[in-house]
This record gives structure tokens, sequence and C-alpha cells, in this order.
């Protein structure tokens, strides 16, 4: 029972780090209906940010907050200068233009930085929090975080006359326009988003993974399963998608198969819902007219 | 290719026919060329050129379920490595020819790929490009599964040893390989030219222009979909074991997600739902990373990145949709075809 409870904890937070980025594809597709492939290496590259920036002596939170600045202009310039051009091209000119950006930020990254793994530092103590036995504090923290992204995300939706334009872009980019939306700084916007909210998940996973260019690839394939399971443009469904992948993904791993076939795992996963739901368990059924 | 003369006025009428001629024309000399090719080189370049003959079989079975029938996969690698394993393991284990496991790793690939395509009958778009990556992300590890290991040979793989040419003829294995795939390549390409440029093909043309439209006319979007991911699968296999048998090995790890995507980048490239596109993309993914390693040690894939990029912008339909503008301009055509034509 111990050994199952310890399972679901642990599953729980690397859910906690694959939720965050679904959340960032979510974004990405909320705003502009594309999935991004480069949205690993975005947030790969912004965790090498943070971590020069910690080396330079700048203090853990403020480099955390730094980065996640920096990430959010740098997302904004991507989209105005490589999507742009872009935009009404067909979707599979699109997704070479996503691997294009996935090769460049991890080639780069291992030209900058060197392909030798590196230690990331994790802001939370050592010690588990509260005496328990079963989480560490790094793996609560990432959690919390999480869901700290994702509310924030929510009240500024929600509650904001920004995110409120934000969302009538993506839905009627026409009739917005008209009452005056700059639908093209919204998408900008979007992207800038995805590209903080990506960064927070880069940071959160470097402890545990350790920092090195290919460091994203088998989370983003973990994160695209929890988008889809949990609906592609819903936030809140991305968010439940990422843990219970994550859960999923380490009760299966422990006591039905082992480990070497976890991404097996995901495989199946992602087309047995899709097999069930096409739209992911809670998104939108779009009816088209003919 | 198949452009068509019917209808079109007197002028077109004849600007077909001497087209038609001139394509005879040239690809004839194409065909002269590519056999004189590997007594010109040097054997590394046969073998080089060797791989972009098997990749543009690849690039063609791929371009008839994404280009010509609009089903995203960004999981061929995983067919091609079905295929390569089905070829390693028929003349490791059971001792076949090389010739004879090209069949065998078709059909198998094409029985994959046609149960594949069920489930990715519900899907569209974005959803079946991350279920067929998911795919190619899991193949490495399902090739290393334990319990197959006697089989795959796990890990290592299995080595397979390279044919001799045969009836005494006196030339190298490499010349005798590239002639082979070139045989090969020959059949597929009739063979899909032929399958895409009557009834079938203009089926699975309808339905990734209109389903609901395709459907109403009585096609049977559902078997031509399944069916059309069988094909591809079929090419793709093909191309898999000529690639086992000419690298003369396999392992997991020579099948990662990259290879995937490589192809797709591969149809991007050429040109998407074009026949000759599938040699420029082939072209592209052979020699360019090795061009962009010259450029720079440091970073090639940022270079490969660019490249891509570029190429993205300034030929948004593709090298083949880039010649046959060029071709037009040149000959005083006014009319720009359609894009998606052959």
């Amino acid at each position: 029972m111990e050994a199952f409870l310890h399972q679901v904890l642990s599953g729980l937070a690397t859910g906690g780090i694959y939720a965050s980025l679904a959340l960032a594809l979510v974004m990405i597709y909320r705003s502009t209906s594309h999935i991004n492939f480069a949205q690993g290496e975005m947030a790969m590259f912004s965790t090498y940010l943070a971590w020069s920036l910690i080396n330079a002596g700048v203090p853990y939170w403020w480099a955390f907050l730094l980065t996640v600045a920096i990430s959010f202009v740098a997302g904004i310039v991507i989209e105005r200068v490589i999507i742009r051009p872009v935009e009404h091209a067909p979707v599979l000119s699109i997704i070479t233009v996503f691997i294009a950006l996935l090769v460049i930020f991890n080639s780069v990254a291992g030209w900058i930085f060197t392909y030798t793994i590196k230690t990331f530092p994790s802001p939370f103590p050592e010690q588990p929090l509260f005496g328990n036995r079963f989480i560490s504090s790094h793996e609560l923290g990432a959690i919390g975080i999480t869901l700290a992204v994702l509310v924030m995300l929510y009240l500024f939706f929600r509650f904001t006359p920004l995110g409120l334009a934000m969302r009538a872009a993506a839905q009627n980019p026409v009739s917005s326009r008209l009452v005056g939306v700059r639908v093209g700084w919204m998408l900008a916007l979007g992207w800038g988003l995805a590209a903080a909210v990506g960064s927070v998940a880069g940071m959160l996973v470097a402890p545990i993974v350790y920092l090195e260019p290919n460091m994203m690839s088998g989370v983003l394939l973990y994160a695209f399963a929890a988008a889809l399971v949990g609906g592609i443009d819903n936030p809140f469904g991305a968010v439940l998608g990422g843990f219970v992948v994550g859960i999923l993904e380490n009760l299966v791993g422990a006591y039905v198969i082992g480990t070497e076939l976890k991404l097996t795992v995901a495989l199946v996963l992602i087309i047995g819902v899709l097999l069930v739901k096409p739209t992911g368990l809670f998104g939108k059924v779009f009816v088209t007219r003919v | 290719m198949s452009e068509g003369v019917k209808g079109k006025g007197e002028r077109s009428c004849d600007a077909g026919l001497s087209a038609r001629v001139w394509k005879a024309i040239g690809l004839a000399a194409l065909l002269c060329a590519a056999v004189a090719l590997p007594f010109l080189v040097s054997s590394y370049r046969v073998f080089q050129f060797n791989m972009v003959l098997i990749y543009a079989i690849v690039l063609l079975g791929l371009n008839i379920l994404t280009g010509y029938n609009g089903q995203i996969s960004l999981g061929h690698g995983a067919f091609y490595a079905i295929g390569a394993y089905v070829a390693a393991i028929l003349m490791e284990h059971m001792g076949w020819p090389y010739w004879a496991t090209l069949p065998v790793a078709g059909l198998t690939c094409f029985v994959f790929g046609f149960l594949f395509g069920l489930p990715a009958l519900r899907l569209r778009g974005h959803y079946l490009a991350l279920a067929t990556f998911a795919l190619a992300v899991a193949m490495p590890q399902i090739l290393k599964y334990k319990h197959i290991e006697h089989w795959t040979g796990g890990v290592q793989g299995i080595v397979i040893i390279k044919p001799e040419a045969p009836f005494g003829l006196k030339i190298t294995p490499d010349q005798w390989l590239y002639l082979f795939t070139l045989a090969i390549v020959v059949v597929m390409f009739v063979a899909g030219w032929n399958l895409l440029r009557g009834r079938v093909g203009r089926a699975l043309v309808a339905i990734r222009d209109h389903p609901i439209a395709a459907e109403a006319m009585g096609v049977n979007s559902a078997l031509y979909k399944t069916l059309t991911f069988g094909v591809s699968a079929l090419f793709t296999g093909v191309a898999g074991a000529l690639g086992a048998i000419v690298i003369q090995f396999v392992a997991p790890d020579s099948f990662t997600a990259g290879l995937s995507i490589n192809f797709l980048i591969g149809i991007v490239i050429g040109g998407i739902a074009s026949i000759s596109g599938a040699f420029y993309g082939a072209l592209f993914i052979q020699f360019v990373p090795n061009f962009a390693d010259q450029i720079s040690k440091a970073a090639p894939w940022a270079i490969y990145g660019v490249f891509l990029l570029t190429f993205v912008y300034l030929m948004p339909t593709g090298v083949a949709g880039f010649v046959r503008l060029a071709w037009m301009r040149m000959r005083g055509i006014g009319r720009i075809s359609d894009p998606h034509r052959v």
C-alpha cells in the first residue's frame, strides 16, 4: 500500500510538469490552432537561460522571474518574425517550420552550452516537507507552481479585458477585428504566454531530469498525450490530463509492464482516448456546416 | 505527368502533346543517367545515391497518404523499421535470399498500416499527426522489448551479409545493389503513378479536399482511407527492407522519431502531392545534412533548420512546384496550373 501511494504521489509530481508543458501547448493551440512541436525545445532553451543567470550569481527567484519575462518577449518575437510569414500556409508547411525551430533551438543550445549534463538547482528544501515519506519537497513544489500558473491564467483570461480580447481573437478573428481587437498582436501574445508557461515547465523539470539539450524530448511526448487526453483546447483538461498521464505512467510502469515500455504506454493512451473521444475528454466538439 | 490534354482548346492540346514528348525524352535521359551513375562515381557516392533512391520510395508512399489523401503521418519511420526488420529476420533466421524478403516486408507493412489506419479514421489533422508521431517515438522501445529479443537481436540489432552480384556480373556489390534498387524504384513509381492518375487517385484527392462531397459522390471514404494507409505503409516497408539490405545492419536506434520527421520534411521540401517531388525530397534529406555539417561543425542542425526555413519561405509548393512554375514561365504558358496537380 505504501509503495502504491508512493507511486501515485510521484506520478502526480511528474504529472504536474507534463501539465505545465501541456498548458503551454494549449495556449498556442487556442490562439492559433497550431500544435507547437518546438515547445519543448523552447522551454529547454529558457531553462539554460535561467541556469546562466543563476551561475552569474542572480538569486534563484529573481532568475526565475527574469527567465519567464525574457521567454515571454522571445515568444512574441518568434511569432512576429518566423511564424507570421507562414500564417496562411498549409498545415504541413507550418509543421515544417516548427520542426526547423526545434532543430535550431536544440543545436544552438548544444553549441552554446555544450552537450554535457548539468545539474539545475531546486528552490525547495532537500528535506521532505512536514516529515512525510512519500513525496519530496521539489515534487510538492512543482505541483503547487503548476496549479498557481493555472489559476493565474484562469484569472487573466476570465477577468481582464486583454484576456477577453485574446479569447475573442481566437474564436472569431474577423468580428474581433471589426470591434477593434488587434488580432495579430493577440496571436503574438498567445505565443509569448506559451513561451513563459513553457519556461516554468522547463525550470521545474530540470532538477529531476538534469539539464541537457535533449531533456525535453520525452517530456514533450507526455505533454502531447496530456493535452490530447484532456482536450487540446481546454486548459483545465490539459492540466488534469497531465496528472492522469503522470500517474498512469508510473502505475503501469511499476505494476504492469515495466519501465522499458513506458513510451508505448503513452502511445496506447493517446490512441485509446482518441478512439473513444476524438476531441479529448473535455474537448469541445466542433460541428461544421456542410 | 498526367497533364490533361482533352477539352482545353487547340493551343493547349498542341502544347500538351509536345510537353508529353519532352517529358518522355527527359525521363528516358534521366533513367540512362541513373543507370550510368554507379560506374562514374566512387563507391561511397554509389551508396549515398542508393539511399536517395530508397528514400524516394518512402517519400512516394508518404505522399500518397499525406499529399494526395490528406492524412498527415509523422510515423512512417515505424513502418520503415518494420520493413527493415522483416527483411533482416527473414535473411538471418530463415536463410531467405535478399530479393525474396521485399514482397513479405511490403505485405507485412500493408497489414500493419491497414490496422493503424482503422483508428486513424477517427482522427484528423494535428490529432492524426500526434498519434502517428507517438508510434514513431515508441518504435525503438518496442523493438528492444526483451520478449522478442530472440528475433530482433535487442539493442545490438541484426547484421546482414551484403549480397554479391548474380549471374557472374563483373560489378561490385554496391553497384549491383544500386541497380537492383533502381529497378525496384521504377516498378514502384510506375505502380504509384498508375494508382494515382486514374479513378483511385481522383477518389483520394476528393477525400482530401472535401470528404463530405466525396462521400456524396459514392466514394467509400473509410475503405479508401484505410487502404491508402496500407498502401503507403507497403511502399515504406519495401523501402525499409531495401535500406536494411544496403546498410547491412538494423538496430532499434536507427529508427528514431527523427527518421519519421525527416520523411515528412522530405515531402514538404520535394512538393506535396507530386510524384517527381519524391526525388527532390530524397536528395534533400540525404545530402543537405552533410552539406550543413560542412558549413558548421559546431551546430550543423541549426544550419539545417535555417535551410528548412528558407525552402519553406522561398518555395511554398516545394521544389517540384517551383520547377513546374519555372518550366511554364520558360515555355510562355501564362496560366498557372493547380498546385496540387502532378
